[in-house]
């Protein structure tokens, strides 16, 4: 059964602002045929050009991504342009009493048309609009490299849409973006995104690593960091790990589930030795070994 | 709000005669087929009543006859068992349109260390045999494709597969789930060693299945345990279940030829109106030989789901290929594999009918469907320009 609200519906039966503005201050289109889902969008400025006095749109896509357009144009309605820059994907979704995870993509697209909008009005990236993949235009000079070519959705779109919804897993960021979500041969870059955004997420707090341990006070804080920032994370791709022992300086550790065999384990050792390095002795170091 | 159901393909309404068949076994004769007293042994008279009539159907004999969980089991304990009879074949062929529980557990084997092929059709949907025989070695341990496909309806040539099949010395399975009840199959003048069924498709329960193996077929069972099923599938009997399927294959039998007249009429007609009514669809596999009451048309500029939930609020209940319902972001697998156009695929909707389908539901929806289609393409950017181009 489909899983909307009933404003979700309301807007998908009833939507608001369909059609176009023949002589619209700024025009928005994202999407494509190809990739499912596609928005224009018209917005009509007042005589000062700063507040929006009218909002249309036109969507090819499902009953949450029609839904969102028509939210999107009655929220932007009556806002100066900075205002509307300020709505988020969240506040859409907010809006229409929330969408399901796996449709969030389609506020993320009704924020994103919104941003190119504006962003051509304000004379940034007006180049000829085409049908072919290209998300994350509003990053008018293609700024970033595409991490899905799947669905052309570029790493700077993936990592403000991480950040903006605090993403901890791939297939948050494919329910959110689409990224990933066809072959799926880029879903190791966005994991790799997603340690990146995180990774600078936890600079603006740093925990510090103390000055001098006992020996017993070290192995609980390895246990400590193994068991709070380790294990979540790899939860979260469907692996774990187990600590076999500490000896000294050497951690060493088993991979379970799909992290055991998975051929990055190597990578995924250097991970947690770096962030048992940075928490808790720099000379630490991590072993994989066979369970 | 009274349904009108065209997702036969998904599941079907069980006989009310099948239903009063079974609906003594729950509370009154509830006994174990496998216990010796009389009370047990009357269960076992019926299931194996409806042992024959399963095998009746099938123009197979009884003792060919496993009972199941679903079709999902058959298709697992068929492959399965091919793998362990042949320990050092190591190739597996199936097509890229086949049902996920033929296909996911094929792309496990590769994990396995197993040699994968998956045989590519055309633009109609029919199986590219070339390719197929091009596969086949002497390392291929089964080959497994579906008799007709669930979106699509399209019919393999399974017979003429099954001979060349067996002339390599492979095993050949066949996912049956769609045809039976609608395509005639006689086993008894066959090179199929193994075929799928299930109960829900042919108005019988969810919940039971049967696996045809061809006596004489090497078999290693999926489920091990007690001696039911003659050891080749342990497990206490779903008696009620097995009597209702056995009831459901009998009268499969006396609707078969309605299947091919009347529901065939109303399938052929619904698709004639709609393509008369609406500009830009296509059927997907429309020139194929397809199942008799399998419609899968698309309509450019418009996403699938979006039809799904309009037909949905006048109780139409249909199915869709498009992105936004098959839990991934792409268009059914199916429908890529016949490489349909995006301008198509996301647009693509499944109606499939029974002999419970009626003259004036499928009026219904030949009435209500193209301003449907109009209402979205004239909200899509895409259908706008093309309603423009259409001046």
């Amino acid at each position: 059964m489909w899983d909307y609200t009933p404003t979700v519906k309301e807007h998908f039966l009833n939507p608001r602002n369909v059609g176009d503005i023949p002589d619209a201050d700024a025009v928005g289109e994202v999407g494509s045929l190809a990739c499912g889902d596609a928005l224009k969008l018209y917005l009509k400025l007042d005589d000062n050009k700063d507040r929006i006095v009218d909002a249309k749109f036109q969507t090819f896509g499902c009953a949450s991504a029609i839904a969102s357009s028509s939210a999107l144009t009655e929220m932007v309605k009556g806002k100066t342009l900075d205002e509307a820059l300020a709505i988020s994907n969240q506040d859409i979704a907010e809006f229409l009493g929330g969408l399901p995870e796996e449709k969030m993509h389609c506020s993320v697209m009704g924020q994103e048309a919104l941003e190119v909008a504006i962003a051509k009005y304000r004379g940034h990236g007006v180049e000829p609009h085409s049908h072919d993949h290209d998300h994350g235009p509003a990053y008018p000079d293609h700024e970033g490299t595409i991490v899905c070519k799947c669905f052309g959705i570029t790493d700077v779109f993936l990592k403000k849409v991480i950040e903006t919804n605090k993403l901890t897993t791939a297939e948050q960021v494919t329910h959110f973006t689409k990224a990933g979500g066809g072959c799926g041969g880029c879903i190791p870059r966005i994991k790799e995104l997603i340690a990146e955004v995180m990774g600078s997420r936890q600079t603006e707090e740093p925990r510090k690593r103390p000055e001098k341990l006992s020996n017993l006070k070290k192995m609980q804080m390895i246990q400590e960091v193994l068991e709070r920032d380790i294990r979540p994370l790899l939860w979260a791709d469907g692996g774990d790990l187990e600590l076999i022992d500490i000896d000294g300086p050497k951690v060493q550790v088993a991979f379970r589930k799909a992290c055991a065999g998975c051929a990055s384990s190597g990578y995924t050792s250097r991970v947690v030795e770096q962030k048992l390095r940075d928490l808790v002795a720099e000379d630490i170091v991590v072993e994989e070994v066979a369970a | 709000m009274k349904e009108i159901y065209l997702d036969n393909n998904a599941t079907t309404k069980v006989d009310e005669a099948v239903f009063e068949e079974m609906r003594p076994y729950f509370c009154e004769l509830y006994g174990n087929p496998s216990s010796m007293h009389f009370f047990g042994g009357q269960v076992q008279q019926k299931v194996d009543e409806a042992r024959r009539r399963v095998a009746a159907l099938l123009c197979a004999s009884p003792d060919e006859i496993i009972f199941t969980a679903c079709g999902t089991e058959s298709d697992n304990a068929a492959i399965r068992s091919a793998l362990e009879v042949f320990p050092e074949k190591r190739h597996v062929i199936t097509s890229r349109v086949e049902h996920p529980a033929v296909l996911t557990q094929c792309r496990n084997l590769t994990q396995r260390g197993y040699r994968v092929s998956e045989i590519g059709v055309d633009s109609e949907g029919r199986l590219d045999l070339a390719e197929l025989n091009a596969a086949m070695d002497a390392d291929t341990a089964i080959v497994s494709l579906m008799y007709a496909n669930n979106e699509t309806g399209v019919i393999f040539p399974i017979e003429e597969v099954a001979a060349n099949v067996k002339a390599k010395g492979a095993l050949f399975h066949t996912d049956a789930v769609q045809a039976v009840g609608k395509v005639q199959i006689n086993l008894a003048a066959s090179n199929i060693d193994m075929l799928s069924l299930s109960g829900h498709k042919l108005h019988a329960p969810k919940g039971i299945g049967v696996l045809y193996l061809r006596r004489g077929t090497p078999f290693r069972p999926f489920l091990v345990g007690g001696h039911q099923e003659k050891s080749r599938r342990a497990g206490t009997e779903n008696a009620a279940a097995i009597i209702a399927l056995g009831k459901a294959c009998e009268l499969a039998g006396q609707h078969m030829e309605i299947e091919n007249t009347q529901v065939k009429a109303m399938r052929d007609r619904l698709q004639s109106e709609l393509m008369a009514r609406i500009l830009h669809a296509r059927i997907n596999g429309g020139a194929a030989e397809r199942l008799p009451n399998t419609l899968n048309i698309a309509f450019e500029f418009v996403e699938g789901e979006a039809i799904l939930l309009l037909l949905n609020e006048l109780g139409i209940c249909a199915s869709s290929g498009s992105a936004c319902t098959s839990g991934s972001l792409e268009p059914s697998h199916v429908l890529r594999a016949m490489g349909v156009p995006f301008t198509c695929a996301h647009g693509s909707i499944r109606f499939s009918l029974s002999r419970f389908s009626s003259d004036s539901e499928i009026d219904t929806v030949i009435r209500e469907l193209p301003p449907i289609i109009a209402h979205l393409r004239q909200m899509s950017p895409f259908g706008r320009e093309f309603l423009k181009e259409q001046g």
